[in-house]
């Protein structure tokens, strides 16, 4: 196999005292949709910005599509990684069909080329052609993400990173969001790696699934690996999550 | 003579007066948002800038006007032209409202969307006139505003050194101990900062961006 992205003894370090990242081995084959699974300051927010460049590491490779990410130039590298967060990020001052054709527009793509993009992304992620010319603020949360993940998509890059994408959604939108998600990735096989502390999802979603702990990576498994694993950080995990599960379901 | 008489007889020297005043006040203006936006941008990318230039702003702010318009005074070329250093005095007051709205108008730029821009690959430049600067732009033109409305007071102390504007005769009022001269400049010097405030009001709110407030296109 030949991997999208290989962390080698990657560590990340804030000043001399605080190191968010321990010497993190990985590999994100190409098409998978890897899930980096901990709690809240765990590291994988780390994990994924060192991706995009947007943090730099203090020791260690990382390496995207056979190249160093500190070889890449850094603009071309964030272009060819779709990036989609938890808060959305739309420009507010921007209109949806803009937004979505955020890359395109800075990649200097031809105009009749870019509209015909932004239509064909709205179509993908179910969002009516109709609200094209609306604003951030006059969408509902459900369309707002289903407009991050369009933009993240906008020149067709091989991989996407997603921040916990649909943290902030009810749990009905979420669900629907989660299920068109899997439906797109059976289409487009991208490279992707999503976080989120959510075991239900990574379950859902996952490929595989990274359990990160304290800035170090416990272990990978897939999903039907973890939910049968011995291992104790991995049982800590499920067994919260179990006790927390309303019964009968899960 | 009541002071409504008194602006009949002399309107062609009110209005002359008036426009000197405007001209000196949009000059100043000028240079200022040339200068100050610019500089605001520079120190929200270097920080090692941040206090040496807004405290320097600072610093011209605390100097009393006549204080400054006299500092100014053997200046070459400048000190040459009342106008010139009337200018330049007015425009150094007016680049702390504008350095410092145009760093906080650009820090003020939610971080998320800032992160997202990075991290979809765009650069620096794209990222700050795209973004940043549309976003901030309603903060600067406040900046502006405040500029605006101070300059078109200070200059008034212009007339002192022989600059001219509406503190002509606001200055030959005092001589005369007489009011309504006082007022003739005092008045018209009013409306036109009331003017300025209400006109860059209306436009710092055009130029918020789209999506933040109600407006629709």
């Amino acid at each position: 196999m030949n991997p999208a992205i290989q962390f080698r003894d990657v560590s990340y370090r804030i000043g001399n005292t605080r190191e968010l990242l321990h010497n993190l081995n990985l590999e994100i084959e190409s098409g998978e949709t890897l899930i980096l699974l901990g709690r809240s300051g765990s590291g994988k927010t780390t994990t994924l910005k060192l991706i995009n460049s947007l943090l730099l590491p203090t020791s260690g490779d990382i390496t995207v599509n056979k190249r160093l990410t500190r070889e890449w130039d850094v603009i071309q590298l964030r272009r060819t990684i779709g990036y989609v967060i938890q808060d959305v990020g739309l420009f507010p001052h921007f209109t949806v069909a803009r937004n979505i054709g955020l890359v395109p527009e800075i990649e200097d793509w031809p105009e009749a080329k870019m509209q015909a993009r932004i239509k064909e992304l709205m179509h993908l992620v179910g969002l009516d052609p109709d609200i094209a010319a609306r604003y951030p603020r006059e969408l509902s949360g459900g369309q707002r993400q289903r407009v991050g993940v369009a933009r993240a998509l906008g020149a067709d890059p091989p991989i996407l990173l997603m921040d916990e994408p649909f943290g902030a959604l009810d749990p009905i939108t979420r669900a629907e969001l989660q299920r068109e998600f899997l439906a797109l990735q059976q289409r487009l096989r991208k490279t992707v790696v999503f976080v989120t502390h959510d075991l239900r999802e990574a379950l859902l979603l996952g490929t595989r699934i990274a359990l990160v702990e304290a800035g170090r990576l416990a272990t990978i498994l897939t999903p039907e690996e973890f939910v049968r694993s011995s291992d104790p950080q991995v049982a800590v995990y499920v067994n919260a999550f179990e006790t927390t599960a309303p019964r009968g379901r899960a | 003579m009541n002071f409504f008489q008194f602006l009949l007889q002399n309107r062609t020297q009110v209005l002359e007066l008036t426009l000197e005043h405007l001209w000196m006040v949009g000059v100043a203006i000028f240079f200022a948002v040339l200068i100050g936006i610019p500089l605001g941008i520079l120190i929200t990318r270097w920080p090692l800038l941040n206090k040496p230039i807004l405290g320097s702003a600072n610093i011209i702010q605390t100097i009393p006007s006549l204080a400054l318009f006299g500092f100014l005074l053997p200046a070459p070329w400048i000190g040459a032209r009342a106008s010139r250093l009337a200018i330049l005095a007015l425009a150094l007051y007016a680049l702390l409202p504008l350095i410092r709205n145009t760093y906080v108008g650009i820090k003020g730029v939610d971080p998320s969307i800032v992160e997202a821009g990075r991290g979809m690959g765009m650069t620096n430049r794209q990222l700050l006139w795209l973004v940043q600067l549309p976003l901030a732009l309603g903060v600067i033109i406040a900046g502006v505003r405040v500029a605006t409305v101070i300059s078109i007071g200070l200059a008034t102390i212009a007339a002192a050194i022989g600059a001219g504007g509406l503190g002509e005769y606001i200055f030959r009022g005092l001589a005369m101990v007489n009011n309504q001269v006082i007022l003739a400049g005092a008045i018209p010097a009013a409306l036109m900062a009331l003017l300025a405030d209400v006109s860059l009001g209306w436009l710092e709110k055009r130029l918020s961006p789209v999506g933040m407030t109600g407006r629709h296109e």
